[in-house]
């Protein structure tokens, strides 16, 4: 595809039916358009409303922590040789990871609705736990749906998420992980839809969501841009974050779309290795077709029916990808990348024990592939890595492979 | 005159509502399929709808969604599902057959392909659930062309301005959603099914049908006196998956005849409406 890249090109999209290019839209059952449309119509209200814009960044000031700290990993970058790694902090957010971030500006946008009830869908349980805590600080009655075989892997955010308050919903349908953990909050919306409000984890799902996921993520690309310039005197060479459905992706990439020389690597989950299959890689392996509310890049057969998806981290186990990152693939704006299984949990090993940073699996997605990049550097430049979330939730994953009982 | 025209004007003069079934293509095998329609329609229903299944049917209740997982496992594909049709068009030229799917196995098919094969293989209407009005340009035109009406859902959140624009795009019937939620759920209150039908009613000539949470003949009835026809999906569905656990030897006629039996108590309680 030719597009000319330009700085409007990015501020154009999604346009007013949600679309990313071909991808995006709405496409979900007639019960939610009017509940998508009430959201649409709030949010373009609300998202150049000064109070609303205060009340938001002051959350993130006091609630979250925010700004999250932009740390030159100095210890691996000199074990490496080649180019300087920083990290975008966004472990030190209140709850472990960026996706804080979401569930604060989209609780607000619940208040304002008068809902009285908020719903997620959660992989790993990041997402819940970020959900479950914003519902404890309003006083909402909080459900998350996940998968019963990350309720397994994940048992540490599940009893969190308990303790918040929040009642987690096993689903048992499918391939029981965060694919169908999606499908069961979008019945529980449809059914409830009066006095819910769902909470959506990433920047899928039907319009307006990727576009308010995105915008509330963009904080961390706004902070690390003016970070960047005032540790290092100039734009990093390089952005790379991992991703799933790509929220911690896109907040780091959006602010710096328009600045052409920074490149830009998405990291999908490779599981046992792209040739296997046993991955989460649509982006890389995939195709365009139709699930969860949008058109975007998906793991599917040749029947259009979804794939199970693989890979050590729960998180970035999903058969989709945000439409605007499928968007800025077919624009060629954005390098899409994978990294495995293996090669994974042995970045998570080597951050931890060179820089005492214990990333979660999906960050270590990142981690791996920026090591890579780095390698072939020079050091005069830099790359800024999204660790997107802390590890500490997959400590017994990790000694399971190990062999290892905690 | 459409299979779905004839087959409503025919109801209509008889003065009788319309019985939708509905079962997923596949489940509970693929080579029963085409007897369990035909049972169907011995059993009452005027209209056949057979659900293409998917691997995310995000619309559906447990009991359909377990019915897509069956079928899925059962080999069913998009192609499987006109081969079906085809199969039951050999004994009943006349008895309309609507699809009710996912967009992505369609699109994948191609939309101009599906619309070809689905003509031939005698489809007479199409509900694609996660097309709404604003998404079904490219499928709308592909259907147009061979004559096969798309069927919308109206639901009981669906303001007065997108029914005009939903009915203005729609063909064949409206599908009206008698309540919120997904399929097979709740109980469905009539007195609201009967506000959202007149509203329907006041914006277009179509023939509207209830579907969702209509499980036995009481619940039929109550529908038909405001409606031109009912659907039942889960409620079949259902009943063979009873018999089936019941009687763990029953073979898959006797599922059929189950499906079969619960349509003809709901087609007779229907009849016995004072409408």
């Amino acid at each position: 595809m030719t597009i000319e890249i330009t700085p409007e090109l990015f501020a154009s999209v999604p346009d007013a039916h949600g679309r990313f290019g071909r991808f995006g839209g709405k496409f979900v059952a007639e019960t939610l358009m009017t509940a998508l449309s009430d959201l649409e119509a709030l949010y373009a209200r609300l998202k150049d409303d000064a109070a609303f814009q205060r009340e938001f960044d002051a959350d993130l000031a006091h609630y979250v922590g925010r700004p999250s700290p932009l740390y030159e990993a100095s210890r691996l970058s000199d074990a490496i040789g080649g180019g300087r790694i920083y990290l975008k902090r966004e472990d030190l957010n209140h709850t472990g990871a960026h996706k804080v971030n979401n569930t604060i500006g989209q609780a607000l946008l619940a208040k304002q609705m008068g809902k009285r009830r908020v719903i997620a869908e959660t992989g790993a349980g990041q997402h819940g736990v970020a959900t479950a805590t914003v519902a404890a600080r309003l006083g909402l009655e909080c459900h998350v749906f996940m998968g019963e075989e990350d309720i397994r892997r994940q048992s540490l955010n599940v009893y969190r998420m308990k303790l918040l308050g929040a009642e987690v919903v096993p689903v048992t349908s499918g391939s029981r992980t965060l694919k169908d953990a999606m499908n069961e909050a979008l019945r529980d919306w449809v059914t409830n839809v009066d006095d819910t409000f769902y909470i959506i984890g990433t920047v899928a799902g039907p319009h307006p969501y990727p576009m308010l996921v995105r915008d509330f993520q963009s904080v961390i690309g706004r902070e690390a841009r003016v970070q960047s310039l005032a540790q290092t005197g100039k734009l990093p060479a390089g952005l790379v974050a991992c991703v799933g459905g790509g929220s911690n992706a896109i907040g780091l990439f959006h602010p710096f779309l328009q600045d052409a020389e920074v490149a830009m690597y998405g990291v999908e989950a490779g599981g046992k290795g792209l040739e296997t299959g046993a991955h989460a890689a649509p982006l890389s392996m995939g195709s365009p077709g139709v699930l969860h509310g949008n058109r975007t890049y998906l793991m599917q057969d040749d029947d259009g029916q979804i794939l199970d998806t693989h890979s050590v981290s729960a998180g970035l186990d999903y058969p989709g990808v945000g439409p605007e990152h499928a968007w800025l693939k077919d624009i060629g704006r954005v390098n899409y990348v994978a990294a495995n299984d293996d090669e994974a949990l042995a970045a998570f090993h080597r951050l931890t024990r060179v820089e005492g940073i214990m990333p979660a699996l999906e960050t270590a997605h990142a981690m791996a592939y920026a090591e890579r990049l780095a390698a072939d550097m020079s050091p005069d430049e830099h790359i800024i890595v999204n660790l997107s979330g802390r590890g500490d939730k997959d400590i017994l994953t990790v000694a399971a492979i190990e062999g290892i009982e905690v | 005159m459409s299979r779905l025209n004839s087959t409503f004007a025919r109801l209509r003069s008889e003065g009788r509502q319309g019985l939708v079934s509905y079962v997923v293509a596949g489940d509970p095998s693929p080579s029963g399929t085409v007897d369990l329609l035909h049972q169907l329609v011995a059993s009452g229903a005027d209209v056949l709808e057979v659900g293409v299944p998917f691997s995310d049917p995000m619309a559906e209740g447990a009991v359909i969604q377990k019915g897509h997982e069956r079928a899925l496992a059962n080999g069913m594909s998009l192609q499987g599902v006109l081969e079906i049709v085809a199969g039951f068009r050999q004994a009943d030229q006349h008895t309309p057959i609507i699809m009710m799917g996912y967009a992505n196995p369609i699109e994948r098919f191609g939309y101009e392909a599906f619309a070809t094969a689905g003509a031939e293989a005698g489809v007479d209407g199409l509900i694609t659930v996660d097309l709404p009005p604003e998404e079904v340009d490219a499928i709308d035109a592909a259907l147009k062309a061979v004559a096969m009406d798309n069927i919308f859902l109206i639901s009981p959140t669906t303001p007065a301005s997108r029914i005009q624009t939903i009915v203005e795009r729609a063909r064949g019937f409206i599908y009206c959603v008698a309540v919120k939620g997904v399929t097979g759920s709740g109980q469905l209150d009539a007195a609201e099914v009967a506000r959202n039908v007149a509203l329907i009613r006041s914006k277009t000539t179509l023939p509207v049908a209830v579907g969702f949470g209509i499980k036995d003949a009481d619940s039929a009835r109550a529908v038909a006196t405001v409606a031109d026809a009912v659907v039942v999906g889960s409620a079949l569905i259902d009943a063979m998956v009873s018999v089936g656990k019941q009687q763990p030897a029953a073979s898959e006629g006797q599922l059929h005849a189950a499906a079969a039996a619960l349509l003809k108590s709901i087609r007779e309680g229907m009849d016995s409406s004072p409408s």
